[in-house]
C-alpha cells in the first residue's frame, strides 16, 4: 500500500493506539498504587496517583494471610494461587493429553462408529457448565468430589475445540510418513510418540496457553464445587473479600491479591505470545 | 475427512478415546439431560413428591415478570458489551494493521487484558468507580453528578458492561488483525488505483472481506456476554441494586443455587441451551458458507 499516507495518517494512528494502550492500562495502574496505600488513606478517599510507602507490608499481609480488618477468616494467597495453580495445570495438561489422544484415535483409525463418537465429542461445545449448573452440581456431590480437586478440575477435562484442533492437524499428515513408519515396523504407539507427539509441539504449547489461562479464570465452576475456604482459587478469593464492597473494606488488600491473581496468566501470554496469537487465530476458526 | 494410510487395530481406538468420552458422559451428557428432565418436572416444597407438569415450568418461566425483566436486561447488557468490544476491537486493529512505527509493542501492549479474569477485571474497575474512595468515582459525584452504582441500576449496568468489554477487547482486536493480515494488498491497491478514498476503502473492500471473522467474532462474544460474563455481574453488583443487572445466566444461578427452585432453574438452563445450540449451528451453517459477499 501507498506509505505517503505518513504524517497526520501516522499521527492519530498513535493516538489512537495510545489511548487505546492507556484504557487497558489505568485500571491495572491504580490497582498497582491501591495496593501501596494503607487502607485509612484509600478509605478517606485520599489515595494520590503516585505509590505509597506500604507496598511491602500489603504484599506480606495478602500473601501470607490474606486477612484485613474486615477480610476475617480468609486463608492466605499462597494458598489460594496453589489452588489457582493446580487448576490451571490440571486442566491444560489434562485437556490437552485426552485430547490428542481422542484426535489421534479418530484420525488414524477405522473403526465401528468413529463418527458416531467424533459427534459425541463435538457436540458438547453446546453444552456449557452454565446450562446444566444443578444437576452437574449433584453428580459432583453424589461422587463425593466437592471440596476436592479432582472435582475442581477433572469435569471440566472434555475437549471438544482441542480435540477439533488436533485432528485438524492430525489430517494434514502426510500418508506417506504412515506408511513409512508402518515399513519400518513401528505400531501405532510408537507412531503416536516419536512421530505425532513431536510434530505437535507448537500446537500444543499454544493450547496450553489458551487452556492454562482458561483453567485459572474459572469462576462459575470453583463456586459451585468449592465452599471452603481452603480450597479457594485465586479469583473467587478476590469476590470474597470485596463482599459487599463498602469504603471500610480491605481495598489495599484486595489491590494486591488482583496484582497477584493476574500475574500468571498475563506473563504466560506474554511470553509466549507468538505461539499464542497464531494458535489462537490458526485453532478457534 | 478420512485418510488412506490407516492402523488397523480393534481395541486400540476405543482404549484411546475412552477416557475423553467418560468424562462427557458423565460430566456432560448425563447432567443435561438430568436438565431437561427436571425441566418437566416439579418437586412438592418438602421434596417428598415429584410430578411430571409437561411444559408447566417453561410456561411458568415465560410468563414471569422477573424472568422477562431478566430477558431484556441481557439483551440490552449483551447488544452493548458486543458492541463495545468489537468496535473498539476492530479500530484498535485497523489502526495497528497500519505500517507505524512500534506495531509490534502496539500488539503487546493491546493483547494481556485476554489473560485478566473477568471477575479480576470487575474488582479493578469497582475500585476506580467506587462512588467514595474510587477515583472516578469521587470525581464524578464532585462534579455535582450523583453517581452510586449501589443505589442506581442504569449506573450498576453501565459498570459491568464496562468491565466486561474491557477484558474482551483484546480478544476481538488479535482475531480482527489476523483477519486483516490475511487480505491480499492487491486488492486494497486496486481499489486505491480505481481512485477510492481511505474511508471508501475500508467500508466497499476491507470490510466486507473482513465478514467470516466478524461473523465468527459476533457469535463468541455473544456467548462470552451471555455466559462469562457471570463473574464480573457476581462480584460487582450481585444482579442489584433490585434486579438492574440480573442476567439470565444470573438468573439461573439464583434460582437453583440460593432458592433451590429446581425445576425453574432447570427450565431456563434448556432455554439457554436452545440459545447455545442455535448459536453454534448457525456459525457453522455460515463458516462453510464464507461469509463475504
Amino acid at each position: 500500500m501507498a506509505t505517503s499516507a505518513g504524517g497526520s495518517a501516522n499521527w492519530t494512528a498513535h493516538l489512537i493506539l495510545i489511548l487505546g494502550v492507556f484504557v487497558f492500562v489505568f485500571p491495572v495502574y491504580m490497582a498497582v498504587i491501591g495496593s501501596t496505600h494503607d487502607l485509612g488513606t484509600i478509605g478517606r478517599g485520599e489515595m494520590s496517583l503516585r505509590p505509597g510507602p506500604h507496598a511491602s507490608e500489603n504484599y506480606t499481609q495478602a500473601w501470607v494471610t490474606g486477612r484485613g480488618e474486615r477480610a476475617q477468616g480468609g486463608v492466605g494467597v499462597r494458598r489460594m494461587m496453589l489452588n489457582s495453580l493446580v487448576m490451571g495445570l490440571v486442566i491444560a495438561t489434562g485437556k490437552i493429553s485426552i485430547s490428542i489422544l481422542s484426535a489421534f484415535a479418530v484420525a488414524f483409525f477405522a473403526f465401528r462408529l468413529r463418527m458416531f463418537f467424533f459427534w459425541m465429542i463435538f457436540i458438547t461445545l453446546m453444552l456449557p457448565v452454565e446450562v446444566r449448573i444443578i444437576p452437574t452440581y449433584k453428580v459432583i456431590s453424589d461422587l463425593g468430589m466437592i471440596n476436592t480437586f479432582t472435582g475442581l478440575t477433572v469435569p471440566l477435562i472434555a475437549s471438544a475445540t482441542a480435540t477439533l484442533i488436533f485432528r485438524q492437524f492430525f489430517l494434514t499428515v502426510p500418508d506417506e510418513l504412515v506408511d513409512a513408519a508402518k515399513i519400518d515396523g513401528a505400531g501405532p504407539m510408537r507412531f503416536f510418540w516419536n512421530i505425532l507427539v513431536p510434530l505437535s509441539t507448537s500446537t500444543i504449547a499454544a493450547l496450553f496457553v489458551i487452556l492454562f489461562v482458561y483453567g485459572w479464570n474459572q469462576y462459575l465452576w470453583p463456586l459451585l464445587i468449592t465452599s471452603s475456604h481452603e480450597m479457594n482459587t485465586i479469583v473467587i478469593g478476590i469476590t470474597k473479600m470485596i463482599g459487599v464492597g463498602d469504603a471500610q473494606t480491605d481495598w489495599n488488600l484486595i489491590m494486591a491479591t488482583a496484582m497477584l491473581a493476574m500475574l500468571p496468566p498475563v506473563a504466560v501470554v506474554i511470553i509466549m505470545q507468538r505461539w499464542f496469537v497464531k494458535g489462537l487465530t490458526e485453532t478457534e476458526k | 475427512m478420512s485418510r488412506r494410510a490407516i492402523f488397523d487395530n480393534k481395541i486400540l481406538p476405543y482404549v484411546l478415546l475412552a477416557p475423553q468420552l467418560a468424562i462427557t458422559i458423565v460430566f456432560f451428557f448425563w447432567p443435561a439431560g438430568q436438565a431437561v428432565a427436571q425441566s418437566l418436572l416439579r418437586q412438592d416444597p418438602f421434596g417428598l413428591r415429584t410430578t411430571f407438569v409437561w411444559l408447566e415450568n417453561f410456561a411458568h418461566v415465560v410468563r414471569d415478570p422477573a424472568y422477562l425483566n431478566a430477558a431484556g436486561t441481557t439483551l440490552i447488557f449483551s447488544l452493548a458489551v458486543v458492541a463495545l468490544a468489537m468496535g473498539s476491537g476492530l479500530l484498535l486493529a485497523v489502526t495497528a494493521d497500519k505500517p507505524i512505527r512500534g506495531a509490534g509493542v502496539y500488539k503487546t501492549l493491546l493483547i494481556w487484558p485476554y489473560a485478566v479474569a473477568p471477575a479480576v477485571a470487575a474488582s479493578l474497575w469497582l475500585f476506580i468507580f467506587h462512588p467514595t474512595i474510587g477515583m472516578l468515582g469521587r470525581a464524578i459525584n464532585q462534579a455535582g453528578i450523583p453517581w452510586d452504582y449501589t443505589l442506581n441500576g442504569t449506573q450498576a449496568l453501565v459498570l459491568v458492561i464496562l468491565a466486561a468489554s474491557w477484558k474482551q477487547v483484546s480478544y476481538n482486536f488479535i482475531f480482527f488483525l489476523a483477519g486483516l493480515q490475511s487480505i491480499p494488498r492487491s486488492v486494497i491497491e486496486a481499489a486505491a488505483v480505481d481512485g477510492a478514498g481511505t474511508r471508501q476503502r475500508f467500508w466497499k473492500v476491507t470490510f466486507p472481506l473482513l465478514s467470516p471473522t466478524t461473523f465468527f467474532l459476533l457469535v463468541v462474544n455473544l456467548i462470552y456476554s451471555f455466559f462469562d460474563t457471570f463473574g464480573v455481574i457476581h462480584s460487582l453488583t450481585r444482579g442489584g441494586p433490585g434486579k438492574a443487572t440480573e442476567t439470565l445466566i444470573y438468573k439461573v444461578y439464583v434460582d437453583g443455587v440460593v432458592y433451590l427452585d429446581l425445576g425453574g432453574s432447570s427450565a431456563q438452563s434448556v432455554i439457554l441451551l436452545l440459545f447455545v445450540v442455535t448459536m453454534t449451528a448457525l456459525q457453522f451453517k455460515y463458516i462453510e458458507r464464507r461469509v463475504h459477499y
